[in-house]
């Protein structure tokens, strides 16, 4: 597949899902709008996970600085929509500078470990300053607040168009970036770290800059949550929502761009089939799951790459 | 000969089938006839942390939905409750909250308990304009922190449960209090809330020892409980709670210990008389609605108990060792009818009265005692969105809880800034 062709896969795909999201009903755009937001998430995680090699198990601190760092100005200060999503991204940001900067003198397991660590500190330090926070009760999003350019991020329409720009901005970076010269050096890391050292990468620094673009993903994921669902609380920083970008990431295809968009799809809709059924749906959507890894070990695009399209980025 | 069939009759067959039809339109059961059902949507923890609650809830709601279809439904319409699990997750509970209003075509929704499901959904059902009546006891909603969609008309809060209490605390167990309570909402409501109540009776706080979640063993915290202290309130909940009463009981031994005083929010669906439990007897313990039938309970109690299968010692009738949550579940009962009034009063039809339907909610006051609240009788504040009503303090005697004391609804009113009918819709 060339360039062009692969650019023009991935633009086709946010034209229809704009056009989705844009013809279905409410209910329908409204979960593609929470898709969108939860993809943005995978597209960050997929970085540092599926391209780079990094198992982190602390991306839901990342989620949640995002989205604390946008809802608290606009709970405590009054801030619009804007402002508060750049803090928000720059909150995830600088969160995976410093759990990187001392995480990743670690690998492997340990680093599973230390990342899951400082996750479990912030989720709690969440709780610690409730009076800033709301505890585990969390807060609502002001209405007033959760405005763009005097549209308010609360009617359908908008949420969905600020999802899919969000998600669609989130993409086309995400593709540029694993397209470059910085995207060979990431799967270098990933596939042979003491080879990418021979030929001159530092591995240290060239993870870290990956972890805090992922951050960055996670934490404008957060903020979009807060800005777009109109409410913030630490239940996402449970370890829940570091492993619910994994799972996205598995079975989408791991190291594949589209990968997120289908995972947070497939499990969001499996979710919805499985309540339909059974009050015992975590136990279907778990044994669903396995039986997608058995049978699909490397995801949805992963088994696509395979098969049919071996140069899917 | 005369020959017979379906469309000729014979005269004797005719008479048959006449007074079949009028012995069934005489039996007691409705046909429902052309008014469409009407549909209300629950959003129950039937999964995750709250789902010993969410049980519990789920009968009582059924229940209440059969008695009062077996009355002749709500205006005329038989009631039909959609439950949808949120598993007591924020995110699912918003979710849901879309569910039911779109695709299950719900015309309001009700019966959410945990604080932090109330926060994550409230949004929501303001954005989808639908009614969203909680069953969760926290202070959110009178507090003024969620928008004029939600409306608690079941249960007490917290601030007016610790307000009524306090001055029969401060008479009969002691003045100088030593609080225990889990590091989170639930335990900030007393944090915050108690101190002023005790105070105003004379008595005092003298240590507020706070538990982070997470703990699961309890010896390092009760050494900070000081010396003279004459009340230890504790609200902890959860699986630890077990522990904590075991440490706590190994930490005073057989020697001179304080008053307790607790919520039993903490015990809910947990047999008293459970082993390891023991250091509880001759405590106290606040109940929204007694456990154990009182001895002047009226027929009103004894229906209410029969109609959600739970017999005289709060255990479901077809099991012993199934302990109800009866001291928040009657919340869902009187929810239901709460609906049941003001939909009769305001005529609400479809969803397009939603908006009518709060003003009519809002307009609600006296909510007297009767089968429709066995709990006692409620007044509804509807610039707060907030019931208010008696409380119940109970003592545990031979591991069985017995009422001791029931405030008046006097003492839980307080006064607050909030006023909802100032938003708009």
């Amino acid at each position: 597949m060339t360039g062009g062709r692969i650019w023009a896969l991935h633009l086709a795909v946010l034209v229809a899902l704009l056009a989705a999201g844009l013809l279905l009903p409410g209910y329908h755009s409204t979960n593609l709008a929470r898709i969108l937001v939860l993809a943005t998430f995978a597209l960050g995680y997929n970085l540092a996970f599926g391209y780079t090699g990094l198992l982190s198990l602390g991306h839901a601190m990342f989620f949640a600085a995002g989205m604390y760092g946008a809802g608290l100005p606009a709970w405590h200060w009054g801030w619009e929509a804007g402002p508060a999503l750049l803090t928000g991204a720059a909150a995830g940001g600088l969160l995976a500078l410093l759990a990187g900067s001392l995480a990743l003198r670690t690998a492997g397991v340990s680093f599973m470990i230390v990342t899951l660590m400082f996750a479990q500190a912030f989720a709690l330090s969440l709780l610690y300053f409730s009076d800033w926070t709301g505890g585990d009760d969390g807060f609502a999003v002001p209405t007033t607040a959760r405005l763009v350019f005097g549209h308010a991020l609360s009617a359908d329409v908008p949420r969905f168009l600020a999802a899919w720009g969000v998600f669609a901005l989130g993409l086309v970076i995400a593709l540029a970036l694993v397209c470059s010269r910085f995207g060979r050096v990431m799967v270098a890391l990933r596939e042979n770290e003491e080879r990418a050292r021979m030929l001159g990468i530092n591995p240290y620094r060239a993870k870290l800059q990956v972890l805090v673009i992922s951050g960055i993903y996670s934490g404008v994921a957060g903020a979009a949550y807060a800005l777009l669902f109109g409410y913030v609380g630490s239940s996402f920083a449970s370890i829940q929502y570091s492993i619910l970008p994994m799972l996205y990431v598995l079975l989408g295809g791991a190291g594949t761009v589209l990968g997120g968009v289908i995972g947070a799809a497939g499990i969001f809709y499996l979710t919805e089939w499985a309540t339909a059924l059974t009050s015992a749906w975590l136990f279907l959507v778990g044994l669903a799951l396995v039986v997608l890894v058995l049978f699909l070990p490397k995801g949805v695009l992963g088994w696509v790459r395979a098969k049919l399209w071996r140069n899917l980025p | 000969m005369t020959t017979t069939s379906l469309f000729t009759p014979s005269r004797r067959r005719l008479l048959q089938t006449a007074g079949a039809g009028l012995l069934t339109s005489a039996m007691p059961s409705y046909v429902w006839g052309q008014a469409a059902p009407l549909k209300i949507g629950f959003q129950l923890h039937r999964t995750g942390i709250g789902a010993s609650y969410g049980r519990w809830y789920e009968r009582t709601t059924t229940a209440a939905a059969a008695a009062i279809n077996a009355a002749g439904g709500i205006a005329g319409r038989e009631v039909q409750i959609h439950y949808e699990d949120d598993a007591t997750d924020p995110k699912r509970g918003a979710e849901v909250v879309e569910k039911l209003a779109g695709p299950a075509g719900c015309d309001l929704i009700m019966g959410t308990l945990f604080s932090h499901v109330v926060m994550g959904s409230a949004p929501r059902a303001g954005e989808l304009k639908i009614p969203y009546l909680v069953c969760s006891e926290g202070y959110h909603v009178a507090s003024g922190a969620l928008n004029r969609w939600v409306l608690q008309p079941g249960i007490t809060d917290v601030r007016q449960q610790i307000s009524a209490m306090a001055p029969w605390v401060a008479e009969n167990l002691g003045k100088k209090v030593t609080m225990i309570y889990p590091d989170y909402a639930f335990g900030h409501d007393h944090r915050d809330h108690f101190p002023a109540a005790i105070e105003a009776q004379g008595g005092e706080v003298i240590a507020q020892i706070a538990i982070p979640p997470t703990e699961t063993s309890f010896t390092r915290y009760l050494p900070q409980i000081p010396a003279d202290t004459e009340v230890l309130y504790h609200v902890m909940v959860g699986p630890a709670v077990l522990t904590f009463v075991k440490e706590l009981g190994e930490f005073y031994g057989s020697g001179a210990k304080p008053a307790l005083f607790g919520f039993i929010d903490s015990l809910e669906a947990v047999d008293t008389a459970s082993p390891g439990l023991e250091f509880l007897e001759g405590s106290h313990f606040w109940e929204g609605h007694c456990r154990a039938k009182p001895a002047d309970a009226g027929a009103d109690e004894t229906a209410y108990r029969a109609a959600v299968g739970v017999d005289d010692n709060g255990c479901s009738v077809s099991d012993a060792k199934d302990v109800s949550t009866y001291a928040h579940m009657f919340s869902c009962w009187e929810t239901l009818y709460f609906i049941k009034e003001a939909i009769e009063t305001s005529g609400y039809s479809s969803p397009a009265d939603r908006q009518k339907l709060v003003e009519a909610m809002e307009a609600i006051t006296d909510l007297p005692a009767g089968p429709e609240r066995p709990q006692g009788a409620m007044v509804f504040d509807g610039k707060k969105h907030q019931a208010f009503g008696v409380q119940n303090i109970s003592k545990v005697e031979g591991g069985k809880l017995v009422r001791v004391h029931q405030t008046t609804l006097e003492e839980s009113l307080y006064d607050n800034a909030t006023d909802y009918t100032a938003l708009s819709f």
